[in-house]
């Protein structure tokens, strides 16, 4: 039974629950709530949750394990004879994915009867008959690939079912419990909100499953790259030159050169800039300018990475091409480059600088601007010699989060700053960047399992490991300087 | 008797009304330093002003295309050479049989209004026009069978040569090596839209139509990525509001001060600040790689996009919820509420304005957001069919609004840009309308204490 069905009846049962829950706690009091613990919606509530929750939990954890499981146990049976050479264990059983799920396909559009797909034998047939459904194979099918398909179709039928049987049971069995529970001094709010509680708490946990599903899609991929490619290699080479044929250099020098180079540009934009707009707009606008003037730099943060790119490509990149290009200065080859990428990059960091520095600045207690007044400053020495010094570490971790930004900014490289690898001193030269070659490495049509697309996630890994660093040190900055002051 | 020869008082060597040279210096200083950050106000207004120009300026040809009327005769002895009239039998005939007919109504066109040309042959026709053209003209025959013998008027998209040299994208001095358009050809399109055979008009399509293959950028449309678009965010609304909630009352309300809220509250703050692209990463691991969903899904997207809209949908939530005074709380469970109650019954209904400001907000980010949708495959695919209804709107490859911008940006023909930049003005019409409901709805509903 497909599973859209299997949790729509589920939820039924849930709604039923509810309201012969809600009937039965009534009844038990003899039609006067006022003697049941609690009020006759928490006893339908209870049994409606009773029936649904298990059984939804049921659902999704069998439908994470139940591809596991059956991989695992095939994948074993595969004879090492049955891999090809030039293969790998994981191509098989893809092979024998598409060959099972083809083998479904053409069931359900009546190509083949039931009766046939299960005693099909591998005489070269059954490529065309796939194709014929829309299912194109790479290879004709082997005897061991095709036995290694009927186990996993009648794997998967027999788990389907499995999953239909218990998933139904689980949730009638709750659903009787609960009725069973159902008298008038069952204390039917207390087991409700414990259970919503647990259900807040499931919630919330999700932001650390999230966090360690980073971590461990990116580990478990990494330590597979470093199987196929030398760790020193990668941390210490200085050219990146993938081939998917084979024999590629991947040092990830070259691309950190890039993101550090283009960063550090659109530090210089956005910093400067965004730094003394923060200041005049805390400092000297009037209530009226700045009531216009900052939301309207804030709309350059709300602008999507897109547009900074398409931006960075069709306008920046031809614009310095005319001053800088071999027309001009002679620097320049093509609009794409460090200084394209760098220059719209930093426009972007500037609403992030500036409205970060405002709050830092704004927090300075306005006790040490009257003493500097007091002594005589001017308004200008008092912010460079009393405001900034104050509020230097929260402007200071302002930046560094601007720094973090900046590195890991994908669609403004990819589409700004060219796609060579090298290291340059020249600002005008075409680089790339580990965010750009990460999209470039996984969106090719490589195999998931050769160290040219198994780099990526060493790339994300320097990537997680830089940003979150950066994080961390700055709103650890941040928060002290903020204490400072409360 | 003093001698009281007192040297009259040196008069002091500056007056107070008259400013000195130091405090002059000083004060100079000080308008040099305003100035500079008025400098810096007017620079940021300034590249805001110079982007959003270059998109209109860029991104308003897209919503002008150019169409050529032809009057075309279905000639019965191609379209059905048996005259039976059957409509399997019409169906038989390719858009490579309709073509001549187009271009030979073209030409009889161009000959009657009188136009002088050096181009006489039908053939030379062919490039004035779309290759989607005689797809059209099927399109409306096989639905239209008894109008074969008949003249039909139709309205058919020019080619993108010509619609961008009436735009003034393609100029006559770059066509030198163009197999795809010749000065003749120019100088004919000239002469037709004087005739008023060739017109600009509003391209709806655009809005509504799908993506078309790298030689036809006059018939590439939106339409089907913005589905893709409204089939993710579905998505994000509906994971992504419960559990963020869920998760910010536990926070806010509940949650005791030990490690474990701890560690929940340090890892949103870390998710909220990790890099878009490496949540890429995490979708292709996870969902594609391990649990074999499938590529270029809007369900696939719209999981990684929740998993990033999480974070601030979250910090949000809290935000609001703590705006909401103590004394509601109070008064509930003073009356004989329980806690769970105090917090849906009272507490929640009076945030919700703001819990709903900070979803939206979330939801406009993750409509732009781009980076994690290329690591799942929604680029690189051509996004050509609609959808055929619900589920398959979730499951079925597609693409989706940023990443068929990127695409278009990427392909080589110039005509494609002027899409990418209209494209951006649809994507940014929706950001604004959502920034602006949420705006609406902070100040209509917000409430001070």
């Amino acid at each position: 039974m497909p599973v859209f069905w299997l949790v729509l009846i589920v939820g039924a049962m849930a709604l039923i629950g509810y309201g012969l829950g809600r009937a039965r706690a009534l009844k038990s009091a003899g039609g006067d709530s006022r003697v049941l613990h609690s009020l006759p919606s928490f006893y339908g509530a209870n049994v409606a949750l009773s029936a649904l929750v298990p059984a939804l939990g049921l659902v999704l954890v069998w439908l994470i394990a139940q591809p596991l499981v059956i991989n695992a146990s095939i994948s074993g049976d595969i004879p090492q004879s049955a891999i090809p050479e030039s293969s790998t264990l994981s191509l098989v059983m893809s092979d024998v994915r598409r060959v099972a799920d083809g083998l479904d396909l053409a069931v359900s559009q009546g190509v083949l009867s039931a009766d046939a797909a299960k005693t099909l034998s591998a005489d070269g047939t059954i490529r065309d008959t796939l194709g014929a459904v829309g299912v194109a194979l790479g290879s004709d099918v082997t005897p061991e690939i095709l036995s290694a398909a009927q186990t996993y179709r009648t794997m998967n039928a027999a788990g389907s079912w499995m999953l239909t049987a218990l998933v139904l049971a689980l949730a009638f069995g709750g659903f009787v419990f609960a009725m069973s529970r159902t008298k008038a001094e069952f204390r039917a709010r207390n087991v409700v909100e414990s259970g919503i509680r647990v259900l807040l708490v499931a919630a919330a946990s999700i932001a650390i499953l999230t966090t360690l599903g980073i971590v461990l899609s990116l580990i478990f991929n990494t330590i597979e790259f470093f199987k196929l490619y030398p760790a020193s290699e990668f941390f210490t080479s200085l050219t990146w030159a993938p081939s998917f044929g084979g024999g590629s250099e991947l040092g990830i020098l070259p691309l950190l050169w890039g993101t550090l180079y283009i960063s550090i540009i659109a530090l210089l934009v956005a910093v400067p800039i965004g730094l003394f707009a923060a200041i005049y707009l805390s400092e000297y606008a009037s209530p009226a300018v700045r009531g216009v003037a900052k939301p309207l730099i804030e709309i350059l943060a709300g602008i999507p990475t897109i547009v900074y790119g398409l931006f960075a490509l069709l306008t920046v990149g031809p614009l310095l091409l005319q001053v800088f290009g071999d027309e001009g200065l002679g620097w320049m080859q093509a609009g794409t480059a460090v200084m394209t990428a760098g220059l719209v990059m930093g426009v972007m960091l500037i609403p992030f600088v500036s409205s970060l520095s405002d709050d830092i600045i704004n927090a300075v207690p306005q006790a040490m601007r009257d003493g500097s007044y007091g002594l005589g400053a001017t308004k200008s020495e008092t912010i460079r010699q009393v405001i900034l010094p104050a509020a230097l570490p929260g402007i200071v971790g302002a930046i560094l989060l601007a720094a973090s930004r900046a590195i890991g900014e994908t669609m403004i490289v990819v589409l700004g700053a060219g796609a060579a690898a090298r290291l340059s001193m020249n600002p005008f030269d075409a680089m790339t960047t580990v965010t750009a070659k990460i999209v470039s490495q996984l969106t090719g049509d490589a195999d998931f399992a050769s160290p040219e697309a198994l780099v990526a996630f060493a790339l994300g890994m320097t990537l997680f490991v830089i940003t979150l660093g950066l994080n961390i040190f700055a709103l650890y900055i941040v928060r002290k300087y903020r204490e400072q002051y409360e | 008797m003093t001698d009281a020869t007192a040297t009259p008082q040196a008069a002091p060597a500056t007056s107070l009304v008259a400013a000195d040279a130091r405090t002059q210096k000083r004060n100079r200083a000080e308008r040099r330093f305003r100035a500079y950050g008025m400098a810096a106000i007017l620079t940021g207004l300034f590249f805001l002003v110079v982007l959003v120009s270059s998109i209109l300026y860029n991104g308003v040809g897209a919503f002008q295309q150019s169409f050529v009327n032809v009057p075309v005769y279905l000639d019965p002895a191609k379209l059905d050479k048996n005259g039976t009239g059957d409509i399997e039998e019409i169906k038989k005939v390719s858009t490579f049989g309709y073509a001549p007919l187009i271009q030979d109504g073209l030409l009889s066109e161009v000959q009657k209004s009188g136009i002088e040309t050096p181009l006489t042959k039908s053939k030379d026709m062919k490039n004035l026009l779309s290759a989607s053209a005689a797809a059209e003209v099927r399109d409306y025959v096989v639905a239209n069978p008894e109008q074969i013998g008949e003249t039909v008027e139709f309205r058919l998209l020019a080619s993108s040569r010509v619609d961008g040299y009436l735009k003034g994208r393609v100029k006559r001095e770059d066509v030198a090596d163009d197999k795809n358009i010749s000065v003749e050809q120019l100088d004919l399109t000239d002469q037709l839209r004087d005739a008023g055979i060739v017109s600009k008009g509003f391209n709806l399509s655009f809005i509504t139509g799908a993506d078309a293959s790298e030689s036809r950028p006059e018939q590439a449309g939106i339409g089907v990525s913005m589905l893709g678009s409204f089939f993710m965010m579905l998505v994000v609304l509906v994971l992504s509001l419960p559990i963020g909630v869920a998760a910010s009352i536990y926070l806010e309300e509940f949650a005791p001060q030990n490690r474990f809220t701890d560690l929940i509250e340090v890892n949103i703050s870390n998710l909220a600040a990790v890099p878009s692209i490496v949540f890429g990463i995490l979708g292709l691991a996870v969902f594609i790689q391990f649990a074999h969903l499938p590529q270029s899904a809007p369900l696939v997207g719209g999981l990684v996009l929740t998993l990033m809209t999480l974070p601030t949908i979250i910090i949000s939530t809290r935000a609001s919820l703590k705006a909401v005074p103590p004394s509601i709380r109070d008064a509930a469970l003073g009356v004989g509420a329980s806690k769970m109650q105090s917090i849906f019954h009272h507490v929640l209904p009076l945030a919700m304005p703001g819990i709903l400001t900070g979803t939206i907000i979330g939801l406009a980010q993750a409509l732009g957001e781009t980076a994690p949708l290329l690591l799942i495959g929604m680029v690189g695919y051509i996004a050509s069919n609609y959808p055929d209804g619900f589920a398959s709107g979730f499951l079925d490859p597609n693409s989706a609004m940023p990443a068929q911008i990127y695409e278009w940006a990427k392909r080589a023909d110039p005509a494609y840009y002027e899409r990418a930049w209209g494209g951006i003005i649809i994507l940014l019409v929706f950001l604004l309308t959502m920034n602006a409901i949420a705006i609406i709805l902070r100040r209509r509903f917000e409430r001070r204490w």
